[in-house]
């Protein structure tokens, strides 16, 4: 009797990822972000509620995609050292820290690490803002997608988008757009997270598999 | 932030220190290569379940070593703190040493601080140490306890991923236990459903898993205490042996007997005085 013969199922060993879609999008006077809920290793659902916005600060979140663990842990750590931060300025931190933070450790471990993240919020500066830091790299833009499910929704959100939406015009683009990454994505699924940021706070909101709009669907 | 005084300091940054070395080790020299040694795995079935008053753990009994069952009553629900308990699927010996480190850490930390561990605590120093080792610690790990805040369950991976969840299951017999739990959990239940129901979901992951099997062991933590079941249910499948393998002395008849006396020649003598403390 060889190991062949009872060969280990692949998801017990297998790293587990968040394939995922995340959503970052800028309105006037702050950010919406939404995410999914499946986190995955290998073919196996792992997780089916996760929250995959995490806190950085009162008015700065992140959306995690790649690695669970490895973002999760990249979040952590760019939490504890913006509270340091915002410590020692005496003030609200800026968007833009939060964002390099995130940079510098995925730059510096970029070969180790197999996470991106989107940073997203709100301070008195600048207002809301939307920075993507793909394997290193910082770029404020007015919207940003990512993880697996982003590929499917790339030209929606091209087309969709407008600048100066007002909030709730952003709340419905984003879960428009989770909608249709989710229904068409293997490894994104679940319910949608949405968490609106302006300048009086964030507000965090879980919309139910069956309360999602419903499209093209016969 | 972990007291410094209470936990060795952590490096600051990753340390992928013999990452290199397990490379070289791995793409080997002419003589071959070297592979990393396989590590054994506890085919497991582990669940976990939050209800009304707290937290019910449960467990199979099987340790496998391949295809040979190792240990027919292995204890996989271990002990953290007198509030928490941490159930362990994976490696053994990485489970049984990671959970070791925990205790000992929270002891430590509740005589300096004088209190009660939280879950979290447990939680957050679990995901640092797998995190740092990069996957090399095979240990699922599910945890559970009651603490001055609440009913917690965490899930805890070998990368360092943590969910928090209201119900749980892990290792090779996770599927089959977690329809049970999807099935049949719901919210506030009371202490005889949540047994039962955590027992059905490790009974069906050790008749549909090869890895999972003989007993269930179930844990029951609550703000007055923990009720630890060992066993819960036992397998209906304990052989009594047919014969008897002891043979009586003068079964084997003795032919011959020879005695050869052995020379031995004195060579060299000391004498080494020892100090001893007089005492009369």
């Amino acid at each position: 009797m060889s190991e062949e013969m009872f060969p280990e199922p692949e998801w017990l060993s297998e790293e587990v990822k968040t394939g995922t879609t995340i959503i970052a999008v800028t309105f006037d006077g702050g950010v919406v972000l939404g995410s999914d809920s499946r986190v995955s290793a290998g073919e196996s659902v792992v997780n089916r509620v996760m929250n995959k916005l995490s806190p950085l600060h009162d008015k700065i979140y992140c959306a995690l995609s790649g690695s669970a663990a490895d973002a999760q842990t990249i979040a952590e750590i760019v939490n504890y050292q913006l509270d340091v931060h915002s410590i020692e300025v005496e003030d609200d931190p800026l968007v833009c820290s939060a964002a390099t933070l995130v940079k510098n450790i995925s730059y510096k471990y970029k070969e180790e690490l197999s996470a991106h993240l989107i940073v997203a919020g709100w301070d008195r500066k600048k207002g809301g803002q939307v920075y993507a830091t793909l394997n290193g790299l910082l770029s404020r833009q007015p919207f940003a997608i990512g993880g697996s499910g982003s590929f499917y929704i790339h030209g929606f959100v091209d087309a969709e988008y407008r600048k100066n939406m007002t909030k709730r015009e952003s709340q419905e683009f984003v879960v428009n757009a989770l909608t249709l990454a989710m229904g068409r994505d293997g490894s994104s699924g679940g319910v949608a997270y949405v968490v609106t940021i302006d300048k009086d706070g964030a507000e965090e909101k879980c919309i139910l598999g069956n309360e999602l709009p419903r499209f093209f669907d016969q | 932030m972990a007291l410094s005084c209470v936990l060795e300091p952590a490096l600051s940054g990753f340390n992928f220190e013999n990452s290199t070395r397990n490379i070289v080790l791995e793409n080997g020299s002419e003589e071959g290569k070297i592979k990393a040694p396989k590590p054994m795995k506890t085919g497991t079935t582990i669940a976990g379940v939050v209800y009304k008053d707290g937290v019910v753990l449960g467990a199979d009994t099987r340790a496998t070593s391949d295809e040979v069952v190792a240990d027919k009553m292995c204890a996989k629900i271990h002990y953290i703190a007198p509030n928490i308990y941490c159930c362990g699927a994976g490696t053994a010996a990485d489970t049984e040493k990671t959970t070791e480190i925990l205790s000992s850490n929270l002891t430590i930390f509740s005589m300096n601080s004088g209190r009660n561990p939280r879950v979290v605590m447990a939680v957050n120093i679990l995901q640092d140490m797998l995190f740092r080792y990069r996957g090399m610690i095979g240990a699922h790990l599910i945890l559970g306890g009651v603490d001055c805040t609440g009913s917690h369950l965490y899930t805890v991976g070998p990368y360092g991923s943590m969910d928090k969840v209201p119900y749980l299951a892990m290792g090779s017999g996770n599927l089959p236990a977690m329809g049970i739990l999807e099935d049949r959990f719901k919210a506030n239940m009371d202490l005889e459903e949540a047994k039962s129901l955590v027992s059905d979901a490790i009974h069906a992951g050790i008749m549909s898993d090869l890895g999972s099997g003989n007993n269930i062991d179930l844990c029951v933590i609550t703000k007055e205490g923990v009720d630890y079941i060992r066993p819960h249910k036992e397998s209906p499948f304990n052989y009594k042996r047919q014969a008897k393998y002891k043979y009586k002395p003068g079964t084997t008849p003795v032919l011959t007997k020879t005695v050869t006396q052995v020379e031995l020649e004195l060579l060299d003598e000391t004498v080494q005085m020892m100090e001893t403390a007089g005492s009369s």
